[in-house]
């Protein structure tokens, strides 16, 4: 059995510095408290006096709300009721402060989705809440609610990505060939639900807030408070609890619940714990966009791209949330890495009476990648050659040009993850024994890529700051990234520990809380690593300077002392843009991104003739990522986003009806088990980015990208049929497989030109 | 109505409900917060402590019938800062990202036979989820601690 995990591959540099810590796979920061129990999570805390909430939400995607009544006869005492009118008697705005105001905090007069929050209530004993939930009633009268979104007529925001002349690359093309692809929503599924704990200060009510809970951003959740409950910023303290798990279901959510504990905190005047059950996590939450994407590529015969036309479609739900930057990168993405002259990418989210889709590890690329991987497959039985041989001729090279105009520079390794990814999968089913009797397998392959950090002159906008204080240990981190899982506070530490030159074990990191940390930039976009840890590391090298050369760790600590007597040292850092990247948001066009992570899929899927159950039996991903930091964490990322990209592919489905989910429980929305799960054989590959630090790229949305159209790519492999449409579920390999359509079925649609 | 267990190795005695879940009596009743509530159905393992030495999950056991037990929880088993062995295991193969699946996944690890190949491993672990890791560094971690 091959050894899980190899070794990173670094190329060998002449004169590359040895390293001590970075590259090492120390302990994991909080690895103790976690292994023992000892880590507290926002269901693990309790303050005197605290209180429970519950929310009261629509049970119609659409309508008016014509009353609401409390029944009288029931016993309110003990309870504290809020609803949208308590928000502004407060001084505050009831929007979730997001991109756009679109969103109420509580729905005053309608209702746009199902589940939406309407009244809030809390109470001393849990088990009371549900009871006072039912004698609440509220009146509708509903109207006709949009549900499907490709049917769906606003706009929430679009995009256009144009290069070349794509009429000119359409006359030139010898061939057609088009295709319509559909992913469905998927829920993040963090095994901790979303949950706060709002505490007001002790003097009075319009002294200040503190908010401790689970959480991707701090300070999103600060802002959103200020807003909503009229305050000043520096009365609105938040700090992150350990957190179970993210994958950016708790980006932007954690300021609604956060506002909901806050706003009964207020009026209770006692600390307020707000604490989904998976349920409620599930019917109310945000989810992946689902999408639908057509592709329509022009060729020469010999593989060629010289046309490339892309509508994309997203479902955003009932409110804007962050559907515009998703759909950025989802279009910026859509091509997927290959090379094509004339490009026209036309990008919408639609808006639905669901509840709003939001940020989930990808961010629209793997949409987007799904689309053009499957594509890709299509193009090659269309032209009858290999698809792999399709993606070597089309992907792109250092000094290539993408779809917004960017001339990639450093560390592009398209062509170095595809072959490295074929010889490891190759090499580790060579004595593969044959399938079942009747079993079908094939393989798939995909290639993709991802952009690390906030898309073109973002990441500049958010001016992110970061930074360390001496301690007489070593050094303490002052940074507002949080740690949900992905080993933020171990990377970090090591990154930091390297550049002073002293052991890991010195360096701590200050708790979330904004009180104490400066505002980092949000903990998403694959940014944490490559950008913040860029930043911590020119603080640390300023402190080094700061404490003049010293020659060992001892020294270090020597004048570190010496430095503590005349008061704190602290050093700040702001991010600075390299002065090659130039994009502009008008146009699209630009260098959407610094550096790109590279990524290659190969996927060995096994299909079950009499029950259409397809199982992913072994997938190797290799990904360069620029420099491993930890290569434990990064393998455990890279394992972790690829299962999440195979339950996407294989099982995991949202079922609605009349806009509300109907499966919102884990016994019918299925995530992979184990026995689920294949062999994940990762393989990183090292080319360093010379903006990141040691040479780190992102690392945590990349793996996620690839699976799904491996796995839809071996399904053909092995069946002769295509799916374009995930997940993979029994009914629907099933139906291309056998149902009727067998005999009607479109091929690709092909024109000879 | 008064249950009395042995919670690590103490002996304990509460006043509940006779229904209230075991995970609810360990959080609140015991101070106990190791043990995790994932799901409330049984579904994903985030809530396993070993009861008399099984692997159970402990929202669907109604506090009476653990009257006379033995539990153990995490919390049971590191002896004075002292990790177990499979605690040990998971810190240093990586299986913890998160956490929040790591108490109800050592616990289930704890129940495993000694030595297991990688299927049992996989069976054994089949009712706790993980959604960080793929499960790859858990079965590391398990292989490590239990020996291949
Ligand atoms: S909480 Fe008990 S199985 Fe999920
Ligand atoms: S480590 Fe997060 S769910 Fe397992």
């Amino acid at each position: 059995m091959p050894k899980r995990g190899a070794k990173p591959k670094a190329k060998p540099k002449a004169e590359q510095p040895r390293l001590r810590t970075v590259g090492k796979n120390v302990d994991r920061a909080e690895g103790v408290d976690k292994l023992t129990g000892q880590a507290r999570y926002i269901d693990d805390l309790v303050f005197p006096d605290m209180l429970h909430g519950a929310t009261l939400r629509s049970t119609v995607p659409r309508g008016r709300i014509l009353e609401v009544t409390r029944d009288p006869a029931f016993d309110w005492s003990g309870f504290t009721v809020v609803d949208h009118r308590d928000i502004a008697e407060g001084g505050g705005r009831n929007v979730v402060a997001m991109i756009v105001d679109d969103q109420p905090l509580l729905a005053e007069n309608e209702v746009r989705h199902q589940a939406e929050p309407i009244l809030l209530i809390a109470h001393a004993d849990r088990a009371r809440l549900a009871e006072g939930l039912k004698h609440v009633t509220i009146r509708y009268q509903p109207s006709e609610a949009v549900l499907d979104f490709e049917r769906a007529e606003t706009v929430l925001k679009e995009i256009g990505i144009a290069r070349g002349d794509l009429d000119a690359g359409f006359a030139n093309a010898e061939i057609i060939v088009e295709g319509i692809y559909r992913t469905g929503a998927q829920e993040q599924l963090y095994l901790e639900c979303n949950g706060m704990i709002a505490v007001p200060d002790a003097d009075g009510e319009r002294s200040g807030m503190t908010v401790y809970g689970s959480m991707q951003c701090p300070y999103y959740v600060q802002r959103a408070l200020e807003g909503l409950l009229g305050l000043p910023r520096e009365r609105v303290r938040v700090v992150q609890t350990t957190t179970g798990g993210g994958f950016g279901g708790k980006e932007e959510y954690p300021s609604v619940i956060a506002g909901h504990a806050a706003l009964l905190a207020r009026k209770a005047k006692k600390p307020v714990k707000l604490v989904y059950d998976r349920h409620e996590d599930l019917l109310a939450t945000t989810k992946r966009h689902p999408s639908i994407i057509r592709h329509r590529t022009g060729l020469l015969r010999d593989g060629t791209i010289v046309a490339s036309e892309i509508d994309l479609k997203l479902d955003g739900g009932a409110y804007v949330t962050l559907s515009p930057v998703v759909l950025s990168r989802a279009c910026i993405h859509a091509t997927g890495p290959y090379r094509c002259p004339n490009v026209r990418v036309r990008g919408r989210v639609m808006q639905t009476h669901t509840p709003p889709a939001g940020a989930f590890r990808g961010f629209g690329a793997p949409q987007s990648q799904f689309a053009a991987e499957a594509h890709m497959d299509r193009i090659a039985e269309a032209l009858k050659i290999d698809p792999v041989e399709l993606r070597r001729k089309n992907l792109l090279r250092t000094g290539d040009v993408t779809a917004t105009g960017q001339t990639l520079k450093d560390s592009v390794t398209a062509e170095e993850v595809l072959d490295r990814a074929l010889r490891r999968h190759e090499k580790a089913l060579r004595k593969q024994k044959a399938p079942k009797p009747g079993v079908l397998r094939g393989r798939g392959v995909s290639l993709f890529f991802h952009g690390s950090g906030f898309t073109g002159g973002g990441e500049v906008k958010l001016a992110s700051r970061a930074g360390l204080e001496l301690t007489k240990k070593g050094v303490r981190l002052l940074v507002g990234s949080t740690e949900i899982g992905q080993g933020t506070r171990t990377m970090h530490a090591q990154i930091v520990a390297e550049t002073l030159a002293i052991p890991y074990a010195w360096v701590e990191t200050a708790d979330p809380d904004t009180r104490r940390v400066p505002d980092s930039g949000p903990t998403v976009a694959s940014r944490t690593c490559m950008v913040v840890g860029g930043i911590l590391a020119r603080a640390a090298e300023k402190l080094r300077a700061e404490l003049g050369d010293y020659d060992s760790p001892e020294r270090f600590r020597e004048r570190a002392r010496v430095r503590l007597k005349s008061g704190p040292v602290k050093v700040i850092e702001e991010y600075r843009r390299p002065t090659d990247v130039v994009w502009s948001d008008e146009t699209y066009q630009g260098d959407a991104y610094g550096a790109y992570a590279w990524g290659c899929n190969v996927a060995e899927v096994e299909i079950d003739p009499v029950t259409y159950q397809a199982r992913c039996t072994h997938l190797t991903a290799v990904i360069d990522i620029g420099k491993a930091i930890h290569p434990i964490l990064v393998e455990g990322q890279i394992e972790g986003g690829s299962l999440q990209g195979i339950g996407w592919a294989l099982y995991e489905e949202v079922v609605m009806r009349d806009g509300k989910m109907q499966n919102a429980q884990l016994t019918n929305y299925i995530i992979p088990t184990t026995l689920d799960t294949p062999r994940i054989d990762v393989e990183i590959v090292e080319n360093p980015y010379p903006g990141g630090p040691f040479g780190a790229k992102g690392v945590g949305e990349c793996p996620i990208d690839g699976p799904a159209a491996a796995v839809v790519n071996a399904i053909f492999a092995a069946t002769g049929r295509r799916l374009d449409e995930i997940p993979a579920t029994p009914e629907r390999i099933m139906k291309v497989m056998a149902g009727p359509e067998v005999m009607e079925r479109r091929p690709a649609k092909v024109s000879v030109q | 109505m008064k249950v009395s267990f042995s919670l690590n190795g103490k002996p304990r005695k509460v006043k509940v409900a006779p229904m209230k879940r075991l995970l609810d009596t360990l959080r609140e009743e015991c101070g106990l917060t190791g043990t995790k509530e994932g799901c409330g159905e049984g579904e994903c393992g985030a809530c396993t402590v070993l009861l008399d030495g099984e692997a159970v999950n402990s929202c669907l056991v109604p506090s009476c019938q653990a009257d006379g037990a033995k539990i153990t929880t995490v919390e049971g088993l590191a002896s004075s800062k002292k990790l177990s062995k499979i605690q040990r295991a998971f810190l240093a193969c990586g299986a913890a990202q998160c956490g929040i699946c790591t108490p109800g996944m050592v616990m289930a690890a704890c129940a495993l036979p000694k030595r297991p190949s990688l299927d049992p491993i996989r069976e054994g672990l089949a009712g706790n989820l993980c959604r960080c890791t793929g499960y790859m560094k858990i079965y590391d971690a398990v292989e490590e601690a239990l020996g291949k």
